[in-house]
């Protein structure tokens, strides 16, 4: 009975997905209808079709996918951490990792391209995705340190301990901008503070979408170990998880992915928040359910959220780091008057 | 269901937090198939000795033995598939149901990977019905009352195919008659069971044997009749009472009795010290 009910779930996810794609295709400063794009897509990537195939398959399409890969691997990476920690308010954007992963790369923009061919430019296109890694891990684990004291970690200590290490992200990353504003670089500094879509290419998909692919594929693995630590840590101890370990390397895992999706769109927030919540409202807590529809849950908001951000003041461009806080932001404060009446957070 | 009963034994244990003696030389042995109560007042030690025994806390000094193989060298899943533990406020787990709760017993013989099979399904369904939870199987972990809770945990445990059962109050926050249908539970299984009772007449008449801890220190062991007497929770809690054998039960019954009356407290306070 559960089973099918997920399996209906996802189904459901799947044709949210198609039509908010096809939506994402069709909608922008040129509309194009969407029968019209259905025929471009079943012609293959190779169709010369004029103005239209062009916008669709090359403008459009890489960004369509981009936003879905992103907003599923934040939606994965929420759920995971929220395990990880033992709290709802948990998210790559809240606990300071998109803020470390951003901090990581404008570092390596900046002072990459001052140093000239240095030891950046050695790494190729793979500098600006490691640096991102290393600095959403020194975020995570600095807040995790800081929130907990012993084996207790409240809400409270949690959310301070993020903020604060936000704080202390966005000034280095300030200082940073300061320091070396050329217009360009400050263009670029600005997209990975807002988050956002509009650098999507063809030619800056395939890592991303590995890293997705891959991460996500491994932490739906974890599903049982993950429901262990839900048990808390003395449950998850006597049932046979060697929780220190499991935790380290859960951590690092998590943190790999989030420095590949900020490298590719920015620090966008709140997606890894309010999608694993919904989909908990409808599946349950279980991980086995929970990651792949919050997977496909995630990648049908950002898709969604993405198409707002571009038609809803065009001309003009809405950071799409913008509209999810702008809807996540109320989301949260709702969130957080639930935990204060001792309900639903420290799960 | 469960493994062959395992034979426990605690040899000098010593738990030491920031130098502070927690446990300073436990002694314990509980026989296949015994259930065996660890009592004693707050900050005596029952519940460290109990995570010594499951796991979660290694001994400063001292082994815990099962089937006299010092536990210390198992993995964490190998010690899981050895010993099952019922923690204290026992580790809820919202959002799932009891099924999904109980189902988590089999992670110990799993590859974390490894999904459930009709076996597990199997051993949960059993244990479900052992601890008589089949009717509320289906029904989220959070809408229990607490005697449904505890006997979902208690089936958790049982599902784990373990030969060692450590229960840390499991009568804690039931009303009396689960707590009578937990313990009666505990004692009908054919594994070996270490409980931290508050109750000393449930604990008499539950378990085979008593260990009374006070200070980190056993101070009695033996089955309860003997270990049981007013000058020994004199010493002990500080409190009088008036022990009997009770004529239905046959285990000791013990009265509290209230404080001696303020009149007669302050004559003897004032007997023992230089009082003009």
């Amino acid at each position: 009975m559960k089973r099918g009910r997920t399996a209906t779930v996802l189904l459901l996810l799947a044709a949210a997905l198609a039509a908010s794609a096809v939506a994402g295709l069709a909608l922008g400063p040129v509309r194009i209808a969407p029968g019209r794009v259905l025929d471009l897509l079943l012609a293959g990537p190779g169709a010369r079709g004029g103005a239209f195939a062009s916008i669709v398959w090359d403008v459009r399409m890489p960004r369509v996918l981009l936003g879905a890969v992103v907003g599923a691997g934040l939606a994965v990476t929420g759920t995971v951490l929220q395990a990880l920690v033992r709290n709802q308010l948990a998210d790559p954007f809240l606990l300071g990792a998109s803020s470390g992963a951003s901090a990581g790369a404008v570092l390596v923009i900046v002072f990459g391209t001052a140093a000239g061919a240095g030891a950046v430019g050695a790494l190729g296109g793979a500098g600006v995705p490691l640096a991102a890694f290393a600095g959403s891990m020194a975020a995570l684990v600095t807040v995790y340190a800081l929130a907990r004291r012993g084996a207790t970690m409240t809400t409270g200590r949690l959310i301070l301990a993020g903020v604060a290490v936000q704080y202390v992200l966005s000034a280095l990353t300030s200082l940073v901008l300061v320091l070396s504003a050329s217009p360009d670089q400050m263009r670029s500094v600005l997209f990975w503070t807002l988050g956002g879509l509009g650098g999507a290419r063809w030619s800056e998909l395939a890592l991303p979408a590995a890293a997705l692919f891959v991460g996500t594929g491994v932490l739906v693995t974890l599903a049982r170990p993950l429901d262990l630590l839900l048990a808390g840590e003395e449950g998850a101890h006597t049932l046979g998880l060697d929780t220190g370990r499991f935790r380290a390397a859960a951590f690092v895992l998590t943190s790999l992915v989030i420095g590949v999706l900020v490298a590719s769109s920015g620090a966008i927030g709140f997606v890894g928040l309010m999608v694993p919540h919904a989909a908990r409202m409808v599946v349950g807590a279980g991980h086995r359910a929970l990651l792949p529809v919050a997977a496909l849950g995630g990648a049908v908001f950002l898709t969604l959220a993405d198409l707002l951000a571009r038609t809803a003041a065009a001309p003009e461009e809405i950071p799409v780091g913008v509209v999810t806080a702008l809807v996540g932001g109320p989301f949260f404060l709702w969130m957080l008057r639930r935990s204060g009446r001792g309900e639903g957070v420290t799960g | 269901m469960t493994g062959s009963p395992v034979e426990l034994t605690v040899e000098a244990v010593r738990y030491e937090i920031d130098g502070q003696p927690l446990l300073r030389g436990v002694d314990l042995t509980a026989r296949p198939g015994e259930t065996v109560a660890v009592v004693g007042p707050n900050g005596s030690g029952k519940t460290t000795l109990l995570r010594c025994v499951y796991g979660t806390l290694r001994p400063t000094a001292g082994r815990v033995l099962l089937d006299g193989r010092d536990a210390g060298l198992l993995s964490v899943k190998e010690r899981a598939r050895k010993v099952a533990a019922v923690p204290q406020d026992g580790s809820g787990v919202p959002g799932l149901t009891v099924r999904e709760v109980v189902a988590m017993g089999r992670s110990p013989h799993k590859r974390f990977w490894e999904q459930d099979g009709p076996g597990d399904a199997l051993h949960v369904d059993r244990a479900l019905e052992t601890v008589g939870a089949t009717a509320f199987a289906e029904r989220r972990f959070e809408e229990l009352s607490g005697g449904e809770r505890q006997r979902a945990l208690v089936a958790r445990a049982l599902v784990q195919g373990t030969g060692l059962l450590a229960l840390d109050e499991p009568t804690n926050h039931l009303d009396i008659r689960y707590q009578l249908e937990v313990l009666d539970l505990v004692r009908g299984l054919p594994t070996t069971s270490l409980l931290v009772l508050h109750d000393l007449n449930l604990a008499a008449s539950f378990c085979d044997r008593l260990y009374v801890l006070a200070a980190g220190r056993v101070v009695a062991a033996g089955p309860p009749g003997e270990v049981l007497t007013e000058d020994l929770l004199a010493e002990v809690y500080g409190v009088r009472t008036r022990i009997g054998i009770h004529p239905t039960t046959a285990a000791p019954n013990v009265v509290y009795l209230p404080p001696e009356p303020p009149t007669a407290r302050l004559r003897h306070a004032a007997g023992g010290t230089a009082a003009p």
